[in-house]
């Protein structure tokens, strides 16, 4: 099912991503550039191939759902959503303008193919065990995946939804952790350790998965061995925190940072352009 | 004397009620469901109902989640918690949103008693009313509860709804509506209009008869709705009667009192005294002994319409 040639064209289109993720957050000159790249991989693998989901109707219930976490990687977010043909492409320059539907972080009731409200760091899990109960109350057979940053997981209200997901045995809920190692203030070891991510949600009785971030093919065979009997399953999936461009890999001065003009020149060079 | 029902008794029942005759009622709660009483809820729906444990962040979240899903959560825990602890959750993940969950919130109050003041909320109705999207609902007894619990149901949109934990007199008739928004003339009256909610409006309703009988006419208006706060309700009352006594089992900071004073300030500036919490918690004791203490009776309300009517032009 998975073959080369798809491998191939998904790295395509996360490259393709990545510098659309760059120029908009040139254009804006503001927002998140680290956690957006080091999360594209995964984002790309699925809104381009795992999710059963449709642009033409963002608001099909059977769709499989999508909840960021990670709120501030919606950079990363609104450039699937653009290629996916959720919005014209042309929106992507007008993220964080005043009246744009491309907010800051990402907001259902702005943005179609946004599911939920996310940004608040610790929140978007909770928001996805309740998908997931929503999803079994109703009979769906849609999943609900949620991207988490590790960081994040310093939340404690993490804590309580994985205890609630293995609790209520959502089998239909997968979550990705984007284990890039960076968090504002420096590496995640430093500021407030919460390795090894694994373990924890295994003495939680999570199905564990440990997959490298920006492998493709690793991806997307992690999200198809996502499926546990009565048990929700974790991908730990090691990244790099600016992936793809040098000058943005494993800094944490670019969490927050858009690119310069001559950053962006830079990286789009790199990326191809 | 009147029958006394304890608002939660009177939730527990009616979403029982409104479980049974729509699907997409879930209830969730915070290992408090004996005391919120949406165990009653639980017996009956076993698959509708979720526990989460004491994790309230986690409840509201997993309220929000049902929500964006379909579904018509109603959370509840205790007022002190919900408006407290799972603020930030009832922010971004409902409020924001304006996703259609229900916080029901018992134990608001000094009311709660003998728990004492780490477990009386007397800033919800505040912390609430300062939140866009949000709708802020304090019925006054058995029956307004579950006509505003049916209310909540069938508005689209975040609601926060304040009850008691103990009996409280049954001023409303069985079956009365609740229009959400809109207050409640209980008593006509020109010399002043003694504003309530919540349990406060019973103890309004007392000090009305007891002025009457010295010949003082006093309106009694009754708010279950804090926020949309009914303006046209509180507006007219101000000009007919031009002086107002607020009365709440809240803090006199952010609540009705409040409300009311922002609304008569700009449309029509009477005198005003607020009955409620003087920016104190409370302590533990038996509800009545703190309801005495902190001065939220009739007896109280009798005197701050005096005080009011003497500042009166």
């Amino acid at each position: 099912m998975l073959n080369e040639q798809t491998v191939r064209s998904l790295e395509a289109q996360a490259k393709s991503l990545r510098m659309d993720i760059l120029k908009m957050l040139h254009a804006s000159q503001s927002g998140h550039t680290g956690g957006s790249l080091s999360a594209i991989d995964i984002m790309t693998a699925l809104y381009f191939h795992h999710m059963r989901h449709d642009a033409q109707r963002p608001d099909w219930p059977e769709r499989d759902r999508f909840v960021l976490s990670k709120g501030h990687a919606a950079p990363a977010l609104y450039a699937c959503l653009a290629a996916a043909g959720y919005f014209p492409a042309e929106d992507l320059a007008t993220l964080r303008r005043l009246g744009s539907h491309l907010q800051g972080h990402p907001d259902m009731k702005k943005t179609p193919g946004v599911d939920v409200c996310t940004g608040s760091l610790g929140q978007g899990l909770s928001q996805a065990v309740g998908l997931a109960l929503a999803a079994r109350l109703g009979g769906g057979r849609h999943r609900v995946y949620a991207l988490l940053g590790d960081g994040e997981l310093q939340e404690g209200q993490i804590w309580e939804a994985v205890m609630a997901a293995a609790h209520y045995g959502l089998d239909n809920l997968c979550v990705i952790v984007d284990h890039n190692r960076l968090q504002i203030d420096g590496f995640i070891e430093q500021v407030m350790n919460v390795t090894p991510v694994g373990d924890k949600f295994a003495a939680f009785n999570w199905h564990v998965l440990e997959i490298d971030g920006h492998d493709m093919a690793a991806i997307c065979r992690g999200l198809a061995e996502a499926e546990a009997p009565e048990r929700p399953t974790v991908l730990v999936a090691h990244t790099v925190k600016g992936k793809g461009v040098s000058i943005f890999e494993n800094k944490a001065k670019y969490h927050g940072v858009a690119p310069s003009d001559e950053e962006l020149r830079f990286a789009l060079q790199t990326l191809g352009a | 004397m009147s029958a006394m029902i304890a608002t939660r008794d009177a939730y527990g029942q009616a979403l029982v009620e409104l479980g049974r005759s729509d699907s997409r009622i879930v209830a969730l709660d915070a290992d408090l469901s004996g005391s919120t009483k949406t165990a009653q809820f639980a017996k009956e729906f076993p698959d509708r109902f979720f526990n989460a444990g004491i994790a309230e962040a986690n409840m509201v979240g997993m309220a929000a989640g049902l929500a964006a899903g379909g579904m018509i959560p109603f959370a509840s825990t205790f007022a002190v918690f919900a408006a407290g602890r799972a603020f930030e959750q009832i922010r971004q993940s409902v409020a924001y949103p304006r996703l259609n969950v229900k916080i029901v919130a018992t134990h608001g109050g000094i009311t709660v008693g003998e728990d004492g003041g780490s477990h009386q909320s007397v800033e919800d109705l505040a912390i609430m009313r300062a939140l866009p999207n949000m709708t802020v609902l304090c019925p006054a007894d058995g029956p307004e509860t579950a006509a505003a619990i049916r209310a909540a149901a069938a508005f689209d949109g975040p609601v926060f709804v304040r009850l008691g934990r103990g009996k409280v007199p049954v001023i409303f008739a069985e079956a009365c509506p609740f229009a959400i928004g809109r207050g409640v003339t209980l008593r006509a009256g020109g010399d002043l209009t003694f504003m309530g909610t919540g349990l406060m409006t019973a103890a309004a309703l007392a000090a009305a008869a007891s002025l009457a009988g010295e010949g003082i006419d006093a309106r009694v208006l009754h708010f279950g709705t804090i926020k949309p706060l009914d303006r046209d309700l509180v507006l007219q009352a101000g000009r007919e009667t031009g002086a107002v006594v607020t009365a709440e089992e809240h803090s006199i900071i952010g609540g009705l009192g409040s409300a009311v004073c922002e609304v008569l300030a700009e449309g029509c500036p009477v005198p005003v005294e607020r009955i409620g919490m003087p920016d104190v918690f409370g302590q533990s004791g038996p509800a009545d002994a703190l309801l005495e203490h902190y001065g939220l009776t009739s007896t109280h309300l009798v005197a701050a319409a005096r005080r009011v009517l003497g500042r009166k032009g």
